[in-house]
């Protein structure tokens, strides 16, 4: 009895204090989390509202040299190379995730699974140097060539928007089809067995029912690759050509080199002066607003889903 | 402990004089830049210990292209001689000049070549910085006017036909905003003109020489110490970007650093001996390290 209390102590002690470092551990996260917006915040935000919100935000001109700061092309850079990445990606990405868990034969699932998985884990820089020896020599084969007559000189380079979505959707494709993938198999069976029973056919299955039911799903995928395509900078930088300039309205604009919010402060961090670095934090802070509400987005869509 | 570390850090030069060293006991960077001069070291052996011991404070503000070298420069010279700091700031070349005729620095740096206005200071040239003009191994070209790469970074001439060259439009490659080279390019090549705004930027000089390499119709800048073969740097004014030609003026995109000081007061024991270390081969050595070409 006296012995068996003493355990019931001992474990009750053991387990508060296991509790208490699980926990604080779980605050680090946030805590971080915490900080990082802090010191984004502090060095970025009186620069902003000396300088006008509006006119960093809404200003065309980028010239530190001369106390300009204003990153709108910046954010349509960023915009437009996420926008096509998705546009390239998120179909492949969502057939991939459906081949995988509805039609592979198990031993072709066996081959692409891991490969999908490996393609996650080559570093960006890797990806940028391919890209800015292999894609960035194909489309300028292009612009040069056959599509020479529509574009204007400087859209010829190949560092371009089509450039850099090309290397984003080599580094979404693996989240947005991993997550995909989850959301197609929750779907449940009966679903599936009940519209198979109807007599439509595997396809049809897959179009009318599986995908529909996982929509939320998918979706939630395809936020989470904007959000990784919007954060993604040294690829880019290597490809996309980091001008600033804002595109003309057209399709010829996924020829034109732009510069993207991330490119912006890998660029110029490393000589930047007390004001431009402030300028350059700032950038950090509308790149931090893109990513709280691309995450929120994310998690709403999640809570609809359970 | 002392000598061992000394005799690592001075190096060749050391290892050349080691006889003379032997009878010198400690030296330190203003003996050793003299050191070419045993004759000196071995009448004065009594200043050697005093030399040794040097501390104080040496001043340094101007432009900001030199401020990294001169930090670099720095870092062994304080190395050598602990009780010494060297304190560097910016402003800008103007500013170094001013701060040199009133005595308010021991040094003033300045990135260009001293106006005959100036006048009151006393000039040394540590440095120079010359910058290459690049293009694909391909291109018709290989001389160019100064003039004209004004212009084609301008903007006013866009296609290479314009100046001599194939009928292909020109692509200009730069580098990013407070980029020390582009600061130099800026300064020597540009002037008053604005950089053409549709430049593709890189933040690296491989980033550059990568996208002219690829690239037949590119035209971009790198300081000249950085050339490989896989781009074409072109004769300005007939001058190929070579170091005797930069050294001897002719290729006209370089640019001297100078460190000015006030020509009525001497220079304090410290101040001479940091500029004793630079100008000698030690110092010479961090200069082309860093890129820059080395002053004789």
């Amino acid at each position: 009895m006296m012995f068996q209390k003493v355990r019931n102590r001992k474990s009750n002690i053991e387990e508060s204090v296991v509790k208490k470092i699980l926990l604080i551990m779980a605050l680090t996260s946030v805590l971080s989390l915490g900080l990082i917006a802090f010191f984004i915040f502090m060095e970025g935000l009186p620069f902003m509202f000396n300088y006008g919100i509006t006119e960093f935000i809404f200003g065309t001109t980028w010239d530190p040299t001369n106390q300009v700061y204003g990153i709108f092309p910046m954010i349509v850079g960023s915009v437009l190379a996420t926008i096509l990445a998705i546009f390239i990606g998120a179909p492949i990405g969502i057939a991939v995730a459906v081949f995988l868990v509805e039609i592979a034969p198990p031993r072709v699932a066996k081959v692409i699974r891991p490969a999908v998985q490996l393609m996650e884990g080559i570093p960006s820089v890797v990806i940028g140097l391919f890209g800015m020896v292999i894609i960035l020599d194909l489309i300028r084969r292009l612009s040069r060539g056959p599509l020479s007559e529509f574009l204007p000189s400087t859209y010829q380079t190949g560092y371009s928007v089509l450039a850099g979505a090309i290397i984003l959707v080599i580094m979404i494709l693996p989240t947005i089809i991993s997550i995909s993938a989850d959301a197609i198999r929750a779907v449940p069976k009966e679903y599936k067995q009940a519209a198979l029973a109807l007599g439509s056919s595997q396809w049809q299955t897959i179009y009318r029912v599986v995908v529909p039911a996982a929509k939320s799903g998918l979706i939630a995928a395809v936020v989470l690759g904007v959000g990784r395509a919007i954060g993604e900078t040294m690829a880019i930088i290597m490809v996309i050509g980091n001008t600033v300039l804002i595109p003309e309205l057209g399709w010829e604009s996924i020829f034109a080199p732009v510069r993207t919010l991330t490119g912006n402060i890998a660029l110029e961090m490393g000589y930047a002066g007390p004001e431009h670095r402030q300028a350059l934090f700032a950038t950090g802070i509308i790149l931090f607003m893109f990513i709280i509400i691309i995450n929120s987005i994310t998690i709403v869509l999640r809570k609809k889903e359970y | 402990m002392k000598k061992h570390h000394l005799l690592k850090v001075t190096g060749i030069v050391a290892l050349l004089t080691l006889a003379a060293c032997d009878s010198e006991d400690s030296e330190d960077a203003t003996a050793t830049n003299e050191a070419d001069e045993p004759a000196s070291g071995d009448a004065e052996s009594s200043n050697d210990e005093e030399a040794s011991n040097l501390e104080g404070t040496v001043t340094i503000s101007g432009s900001t292209s030199v401020q990294p070298i001169s930090e670099e420069l720095a870092v062994p010279f304080m190395e050598e001689n602990p009780d010494t700091r060297i304190e560097v700031s910016g402003g800008g070349s103007g500013a170094g000049v001013t701060a040199a005729q009133q005595g308010a620095s021991d040094f003033g740096a300045v990135s260009r070549e001293i106006a005959e206005d100036e006048t009151g200071i006393e000039e040394y040239v540590i440095a120079l910085d010359g910058i290459a003009i690049i293009v694909h191994p391909d291109n018709a070209l290989s001389e160019l006017a100064l003039e004209d790469v004004t212009d084609i970074f301008s903007g006013e001439v866009t296609n290479w036909s314009e100046i001599g060259g194939d009928d292909t439009d020109i692509v200009v490659v730069s580098r990013e905003d407070g980029s020390g080279t582009r600061d130099a390019f800026t300064d020597i090549v540009l002037g008053d003109d604005e950089l053409i705004d549709t430049a593709l930027i890189q933040n690296t000089t491989g980033g550059v020489a990568e996208s002219v390499a690829n690239d037949p119709n590119a035209v971009g800048y790198m300081s000249t110490g950085s050339m490989s073969d896989s781009v074409q740097g072109l004769n300005i004014d007939g001058a190929e970007p070579t170091d005797e030609n930069i050294r001897s003026g002719e290729y006209p995109v370089s640019r001297p650093f100078n460190y000015v000081s006030n020509e009525d007061e001497p220079l304090s024991e410290v101040a001479q001996a940091f500029l004793d270390f630079i100008l000698g081969d030690d110092g010479q050595q961090v200069v082309e390290d860093n890129g820059f070409i080395s002053v004789d």
